[in-house]
């Protein structure tokens, strides 16, 4: 699903966010990227975006070479994947549904669907009563709920989530985990970038943990 | 496009001047006097170009004829004359007609003034009131008609015209230079405009680009913004000028009866049927031209 070779990606000359990284990662995985700050995790999920281009090496995502694609498909590259940020970027000015809708008008779907996926989502991450809340009404934990109902609203096959618990208690923490996990179960392919250790080592998944811009663990390839 | 994009769009481009007002107005305002000043000059410049055509149309080069011409001279010189081009009309005026054409313009109704006069003064005069189609063949056709046999004088009078028409291109050239000038305030103010947009919807811009919108789709709401400005801007001006022509025209009518037998204005419906149309173009297109390429310069990743 996701295949990086070689990657770097220097910044400025000589100073590299990411040196040299090698990772697969198989359709329908969940996996979290831990790492201090400035461990290049935040550079790999742009990368992924394709906001940024690699200084060397190769990514291949859901088969196509991303240093391939031309600027007019990226738009539809991106449809297929949902992102989730620590601040949780929602639309201040717009309710929860329009939030959700949103990422279905900017895909231009047609109405008539997005009446019927906006509830779907809106449930599966517990706010069906609250459609008609500003973000500014609802506590940190609702708010990142509301952004991951939108990242997955269009179904996409790969979740990337940078810090997505970064901002929450431990129990907001939890319920956005059982959220991810869900959208994991329904074949999402989920890659969670954290320093929450609690929480990676409570749910048991696959642990990339980076260092100054290299894997220096893998638990898969150790064999858990 | 979907009809639920096309809704979307201009849902956000009404956004964007509503939620960028002060820059909107500004932007609409010198859209407005830009559109104004064109407006007015080219009402100016077509009513002068109206005149003038009547002057040129009524203003003949006058051929005479010698004492000792023939007939068929003169029926040459009328058909040599005809055959150029640039001549509308050859008309033959007796000395008797040139004769009761000057009575009636310098003595009117007053014949006392003309009892001295018992036979016609103007008995040699026999001429060819010569029109042409364009005042700027005048020196031509006097050339012309010079060499011509059987012509004894040809007179010409072109002050009128030549002054009119230095009226009409210093007209023009004043309109080309404020107009200018005022367009490319409207596009520097209008591209602020769309700047100021683009500054405050960053993170809503940001967030579009990550969930898959295509360039177009991000672009289109500040681009209608531009037009939508450029287009009320355009609006605003047309429909003042349209009244203020129609009250102008009655006041000069009414407070200037001198000259009004001299100037025959265009009636407004066609000075607008030009000026609707480019007036209406010359905002859109700056609203466009403003808008595009802004957004095409902040939004190139």
């Amino acid at each position: 699903m996701i295949e990086l070779k070689e990657v770097t990606k220097e910044y400025s000359k000589g100073i590299a966010a990411l040196n040299g990284v090698s990772l697969k990662i198989e359709q329908g995985e969940f996996v979290f990227i831990v790492g201090d700050s400035g461990s290049g995790k935040s550079t790999l999920i742009r990368l992924l975006l394709k906001e940024l281009e690699p200084t060397s090496g190769s990514i291949t995502v859901m088969g196509k070479e991303l240093g391939k694609m031309k600027h007019k498909a990226i738009p539809y590259y991106r449809r297929r994947m949902g992102v989730v940020f620590q601040d949780f970027r929602l639309l201040k000015d717009r309710n929860v549904y329009e939030n959700i809708a949103f990422t279905l008008r900017v895909t231009e779907t047609a109405t008539r669907v997005l009446k019927k996926k906006v509830p779907a989502a809106l449930s599966l991450v517990g706010l069906a009563q609250k459609y008609k809340s500003y973000p500014k009404e609802l506590s940190g934990g609702e708010q990142q709920r509301v952004a991951i109902a939108r990242s997955i609203v269009n179904e996409p096959s790969i979740l990337l989530a940078d810090e997505p618990t970064g901002n929450l208690d431990p129990v907001n923490s939890w319920e956005i985990m059982k959220i991810l996990e869900e959208a994991n179960k329904r074949g999402t392919t989920v890659v969670v970038v954290t320093h929450n250790h609690e929480i990676v080592n409570a749910m048991k998944k696959r642990v990339i943990t980076m260092q100054k811009g290299n894997i220096v663990s893998d638990t898969k390839k150790v064999g858990v | 496009m979907r009809i639920s994009t096309i809704k979307y769009t201009v849902q956000q481009g009404l956004r964007n001047i509503a939620k960028n007002k002060m820059f909107s107005i500004a932007s609409i305002a010198t859209m407005v006097a830009c559109i104004f000043l064109f407006g007015v000059f080219y009402s100016l410049i077509v009513n002068v170009q109206g005149v003038m055509r009547n002057v040129e149309e009524s203003l003949p080069v006058v051929v005479y004829f010698e004492k000792k011409a023939t007939d068929k001279q003169i029926q040459d010189i009328k058909n040599k004359l005809e055959q150029r081009e640039d001549v509308l009309e050859v008309k033959y005026v007796s000395g008797d007609d040139a004769w009761k054409e000057f009575q009636k313009v310098y003595f009117g109704e007053d014949s006392d003034a003309l009892t001295g006069f018992e036979e016609n003064p103007l008995v040699d005069s026999d001429n060819y009131e010569v029109y042409m189609k364009n005042v700027d063949s005048q020196d031509e056709v006097v050339e012309f008609a010079s060499e011509l046999k059987g012509v004894r004088k040809v007179r010409a009078s072109a002050t009128a015209a030549d002054t009119l028409k230095n009226i009409s291109v210093l007209l023009a050239t004043i309109s080309g230079v404020i107009t200018s000038v005022l367009l490319i305030v409207a596009i520097f103010l209008i591209s602020n405009t769309v700047s100021m947009g683009i500054t405050i919807r960053r993170e809503e811009i940001a967030i579009m680009k990550y969930i898959g919108a295509k360039d177009s789709f991000v672009r289109a709401p500040f681009i209608l913004e531009g037009i939508l400005i450029g287009l009320i801007g355009a609006i605003i001006p047309l429909t003042l000028l349209y009244f203020a022509y129609q009250s102008a025209i009655n006041y000069v009518s009414v407070n200037f009866s001198l000259i009004t037998p001299f100037i025959e204005f265009m009636p407004v419906g066609d000075v607008y049927r030009t000026l609707l149309p480019v007036g209406l173009a010359l905002g859109v297109g700056i609203g466009f031209v403003g808008s595009f390429f802004t957004i095409k310069k902040h939004l190139k990743a």
